[in-house]
């Protein structure tokens, strides 16, 4: 009865199936404005700025295994960024992509001072950089100095046609980082991240090329951070340094990439479903929430490591981003999945 | 004369630095994590200092009596309960939990104080000064600060080498295996450095709260001072973080007049001035002590 060849394949069956439904769900999400009340799609712009940040911090950390709460610099440069440009009269909305290329050009420079320490000496330095970052753009006046400045070009926009190109340029941002976080983890260099992420030093002695993989994920990291700051940008209004350089938002990252799942693709998305779920529901209790998810996080990040995608993925094969390899026999019976290194 | 006084002011001001250092150093010497939540437990020193005072009705000055010890068991307490078996999965999960831990303390400590800043009143420790010349003077309290920081620094680094415990914190640090093949429990060790660090971080939130103010969000500012004196001086080295301190505490105070915005900005940036040339700091050390 065994199986006449083996054959490797990168996805199973299902993720056709969840191929079709993920167009419908996009399709479905495009839609929403005109289906919906602004205040929903308002929570859904704050969810998929969540959704970026934790995307972009999950392969930083769960795959790059560089720990940064510093990830603020670049959310405040995203900002500053489409500000500025607004206020020489160019469009916010199609400053957007500006910003992310600004993010990953910062994040260079800064990478070659920040790489020569690891560990907990990086983390904490990465947060030296952002407040650096901050206090030099408060000392700016023409940015609005410490009590910000509102972004201008936007002000002829009716409310309801604003709401619904932020919510489209959100959009368009979150599926962008997913899906090239999707294809970075299938690409050559995610298998040596992959590698990285599950034992550092065996990836370096089999010819890694460790610290180049980190780079780059630092680079994309940050520019991924960097449009995620132009949202929050648009969607306030409002650029103040004290609120874009705020190590808080560091905070909702790791903790939406923790409760999720850290290390895989769904456990972010997981994560930031149930942060503003969270969010939402616990407001009434104002500083408690952060309290509670904290809590979550911190017993979710020593007892159960995975989160809650780790939970699932330990009882099941199905993958919603299949980035790994499917070992399948042929046999009359059909394929039979034998092994699967999807992890 | 501006800038001498600055600078003396600013020698002083590195003594609250290397308060909030000290602990942080032993702490990575020993277990090599770094407590992301270091200024924040400092700042809830600070207020528990603020709730005891009027019950207790002791001078301020002497509050430290009380709150270093419940910060060195509570220290003792969370390296066993939460430290320890996060140091199982690896350091970098010991960053995640103490940061994790950082946004918890603080925002227990907005919900119960609110956002507004306190401090402690010590009288005419407080307000009275060395007048040296016309223009220069030295408050008692940050003489008594820099005194303190360099007593702590003095009374870890005799500690670790002269007494029984200090060296087998040593013994740990340096090879844990070969440690606890002769007897020595490590999760024990490890809880007595962190009740220590935790010891001396109270002492820094005291200080802070006395020297300047406390708000709830004020703990990762220090904790990044610290942090900075700690790499300046050279990882491990204790009395390289003493003088890591001094040096940012003399920026801060010298780039204070230029304006208060380059007072903040200049610590942050001789720290990264330091790090693109000397990485490893001015007095690396392999081991502690």
């Amino acid at each position: 009865m065994n199986g006449k060849l083996d054959f490797v394949s990168r996805s199973q069956y299902s993720g056709y199936y969840l191929g079709i439904l993920g167009t419908v769900v996009v399709v479905g999400l495009v839609a929403l404005p005109y289906v919906v009340a602004q205040g929903f799609t308002n929570t859904l712009v704050n969810l998929f700025i969540l959704l970026i940040l934790a995307n972009m911090w999950n392969v930083l950390a769960g795959y790059g295994g560089l720990v940064s709460v510093g990830q603020q610099a670049f959310i405040g440069i995203g900002a500053y960024t489409v500000l500025l440009l607004a206020q020489h009269g160019i469009e916010p909305f199609l400053a957007i992509p500006v910003a992310v290329v600004v993010g990953a050009v910062f994040a260079y420079p800064i990478s070659w001072f920040l790489f020569r320490l690891t560990g907990g000496y990086f983390a904490i330095a990465t947060w030296v950089v952002a407040v650096a970052a901050g206090i030099t753009i408060t000392g700016i006046p023409s940015l609005g100095g410490g009590t910000g400045a509102s972004l201008p070009g936007l002000q002829s926009m009716s409310s309801v046609l604003l709401g619904a190109f932020t919510y489209w340029a959100s959009l368009a941002v979150v599926l962008a980082s997913l899906v090239s976080v999707y294809l970075l983890l299938r690409s050559r260099l995610g298998l040596a991240l992959t590698a990285v992420r599950d034992n550092e030093i065996g990836a370096r002695s089999i010819g890694v090329k460790v610290t180049r993989a980190k780079r780059i994920v630092y680079l994309i990291s940050a520019a991924g951070c960097a449009g995620a700051g132009a949202l929050i940008a648009i969607s306030q209004l409002n650029v103040q340094a004290a609120n874009v350089f705020n190590v808080q938002w560091t905070a909702y990252m790791i903790f939406a990439v923790l409760i999720g799942g850290i290390g895989s693709i769904e456990g972010p998305i997981i994560g930031s479903v149930v942060f503003i779920v969270l969010q939402q529901s616990l407001a009434r209790f104002n500083a408690w929430y952060l309290v509670i998810v904290g809590a979550v996080a911190v017993i979710i990040a020593i007892w159960a490591r995975g989160g809650i995608w780790g939970v699932w993925a330990d009882r099941s094969s199905t993958k919603l981003f299949p980035v790994g390899y499917f070992l399948r026999k042929s046999s009359p019976e059909g394929d039979q999945l034998v092994t699967q290194t999807n992890k | 004369m501006s800038w001498i006084n600055a600078l003396i002011q600013g020698i002083f001001l590195g003594g609250l630095f290397v308060l909030f250092a000290a602990g942080l150093s032993l702490l990575f010497g020993v277990m090599e994590v770094i407590n992301l939540a270091h200024g924040d437990i400092a700042v809830a020193a600070g207020y528990l200092a603020v709730v005891l005072i009027p019950l207790l009705h002791i001078p301020a000055i002497w509050i430290f009596i009380v709150v270093v010890p419940v910060f060195v068991v509570i220290g003792y307490v969370m390296q066993r309960l939460l430290f320890q078996p996060s140091l199982k999965s690896g350091s970098l999960t010991t960053l995640l939990v103490t940061f994790g831990l950082s946004v918890i303390i603080e925002n227990l400590l907005l919900e119960g104080f609110s956002a507004n800043s306190h401090s402690l009143s010590i009288g005419a420790l407080g307000s009275g000064a060395f007048r040296i010349t016309h223009q220069l003077s030295i408050s008692y309290l940050s003489v008594a600060i820099l005194l303190v920081a360099i007593a702590t620094i003095v009374i870890i680094q005799l500690g670790l080498s002269r007494t029984n415990t200090g060296r087998i914190i040593r013994a740990v640090a340096d090879d844990r295996e070969a440690a606890q093949l002769i007897g020595a429990d490590y999760r024990h060790v490890f809880g007595i450095a962190a009740g220590v660090a935790f010891g001396t971080v109270a002492l820094a939130g005291l200080a802070l709260s006395m020297y300047s103010q406390i708000t709830p969000s004020a703990g990762p500012t220090y904790l990044i001072y610290g942090f900075e004196a700690v790499v300046i001086g050279g990882l491990g080295s204790l009395w390289g973080t003493l003088a890591g301190g001094i040096v940012l505490g003399v920026a801060a105070t010298i780039g204070l007049v230029a304006s208060a915005n380059f007072g903040a900005l200049a610590p942050h940036l001789v720290f990264l001035a330091i790090l693109a040339i000397r990485p490893n700091g001015f007095f690396p050390k392999k081991a502690l002590a």
